[in-house]
């Protein structure tokens, strides 16, 4: 089983050089510690920014330089800034290679719930619902189960949708699954020491996994 | 020389009425117009419908406009940690539409390039579709989205110059340059204000023609929401 190192670590592995990466909060905010040597991204920043540097030293930071979750943060040799129209209208126009977020369930049909919980204090979809409207290569990075060891892997989302149709990998503790065009879950990989039995048990989503998946390689 | 320069917030601010609709840049606490802000309340108008990504906090930003409940709806993408918010929220009191952030800046960005509306697939599928037009092409649904209609912008500029050319800086830029576009009436506070000539036309993210009124601000505390630090070595 991963933790959540581990999640951010394998999806750092899907993505390749010269990639424009878009990372949501949570989980995918860590997959930039583990890109690999040798491959250059750009990072996005959709408050306005491409190019997102590591967080400034201490006494450096700069009230007027800050990421999508309002921390602050740098710049690199190569950034450039720009309005929120245009940062939504790159997203658009799918000039970002990679979109990685996290989610509170998804469906085998590639439908996404991350953003309202009924009853709860809704906070608001930020930058979410034009992210998955439009990303061309999602992967989303989350828990398989939720804490009362339910399946957040479904035939169908119970929570208010983000999206429709616009999964195609994600990435849990237990799994690396494929969200095949047709529909179902695919599973493709397996976390050292999970069982393929143990996948269909927790998986509530229709789950194609008879043909056994390797054990993942991290490193 | 056309000058839009007024003596301060009070005066930017003169004609806000109770029941406005008003544009505040900003993302979070950044880039926020903190001058506007600070007039309004002191004013005391009410009834005001804020377009903004953001809410502020308890007490700084938009928070304080809501701590006077002047504040009657708020059209923000996400309104996160904000407990005086959350409890005029759950009272009644305030009102909230929940729009997808780049759906908001582009609303923005319509009715400054003059376009009524707009489609947009962020949404499509979801309640926020929901009593809205779609149109599909070339294979894919898109939802139509109006340019908003706003009484008054207010933004924050690194620099202007009196004609009301202005220029941003680093992700302090992110809804201004969109929403000095579409206000009626667009009033501008800047770190420094400078005379015709000092800034290169080249690097004017706004034309002046957009703006109204504009100010040299006062006293900006640029708080910092999450400041975020690594160690030297």
């Amino acid at each position: 089983m991963l933790d959540k190192n581990g999640i951010a670590k394998r999806i750092a592995k899907e993505i390749k050089d010269g990639y424009y990466v878009n990372l949501g909060i949570g989980i995918p905010t860590l997959v930039a510690n583990f890109i690999p040597d040798g491959i250059n991204v750009v990072l996005q920043s959709e408050n306005g920014l491409l190019g997102m540097g590591p967080f400034p030293f201490e006494g450096e930071e700069d009230a007027d330089l800050i990421n999508a979750g309002k921390q602050t943060i740098t710049t690199l040799p190569g950034s450039s800034i720009f309005d929120s129209a245009m940062s939504f209208g790159m997203i658009r126009s799918q000039k970002i290679d990679l979109t990685i977020l996290g989610a509170m369930e998804v469906s085998e049909n590639g439908d996404i719930a991350n953003w309202k919980i009924p009853g709860k204090m809704v906070k608001g979809m930020g930058g979410a619902m034009d992210l998955v409207a439009s990303a061309k290569n999602i992967i989303v990075a989350m828990q398989h189960v939720n804490k009362a060891g339910e399946s957040k892997l479904l035939p169908k989302c119970s929570l208010p949708l983000t999206g429709v149709n616009c999964i195609r990998k994600v990435v849990t503790e237990l799994a690396v699954l494929d969200i095949l065009p047709e529909g179902g879950f695919k599973l493709i990989e397996r976390a050292p020491g999970v069982s393929v039995d143990y996948i269909k048990q927790v998986t509530a989503g229709k789950l194609f996994a008879d043909d056994g998946a390797p054990e993942m390689i991290l490193d | 020389m056309i000058n839009k320069v007024v003596t301060g917030a009070d005066e930017a601010i003169r004609d806000i009425k109770d029941g406005s609709t008003l544009m505040l840049g900003g993302f979070g606490l950044c880039g926020i117009p903190e001058n506007c802000i600070t007039a309004l309340v002191k004013k005391g108008v009410k009834r005001l419908t804020c377009i903004s990504n953001n809410a502020g906090v308890d007490d700084f930003g938009i928070g304080l406009m809501l701590q006077q409940r002047q504040v009657k709806k708020m059209i923000s993408s996400y309104v996160g940690e904000n407990a005086e918010f959350e409890r005029q929220l759950l009272s009644g009191e305030l009102e909230v539409e929940l729009i997808p952030q780049g759906t908001l800046a582009t609303r923005c960005m319509a009715a400054g390039y003059g376009m009524p509306a707009i489609f947009t697939p962020a949404g499509v599928g979801t309640e926020v579709a929901e009593g809205k037009e779609i149109r599909n092409f070339n294979g894919k649904d898109y939802l139509m989205e109006y340019a908003f209609d706003a009484d008054f912008a207010l933004v924050k500029a690194w620099k202007g110059d009196t004609t009301g050319n202005l220029i941003f800086r680093s992700t302090s830029r992110n809804f201004n340059p969109v929403m000095a576009m579409a206000g009626k009436i667009t009033i501008a506070e800047v770190e420094e204000l400078v005379e015709p000539g000092t800034l290169d036309p080249d690097h004017i993210h706004t034309p002046g023609v957009y703006v109204h009124r504009i100010f040299q601000g006062a006293n900006y505390e640029k708080r910092i929401e999450q400041r975020t630090v690594r160690p030297r070595n």
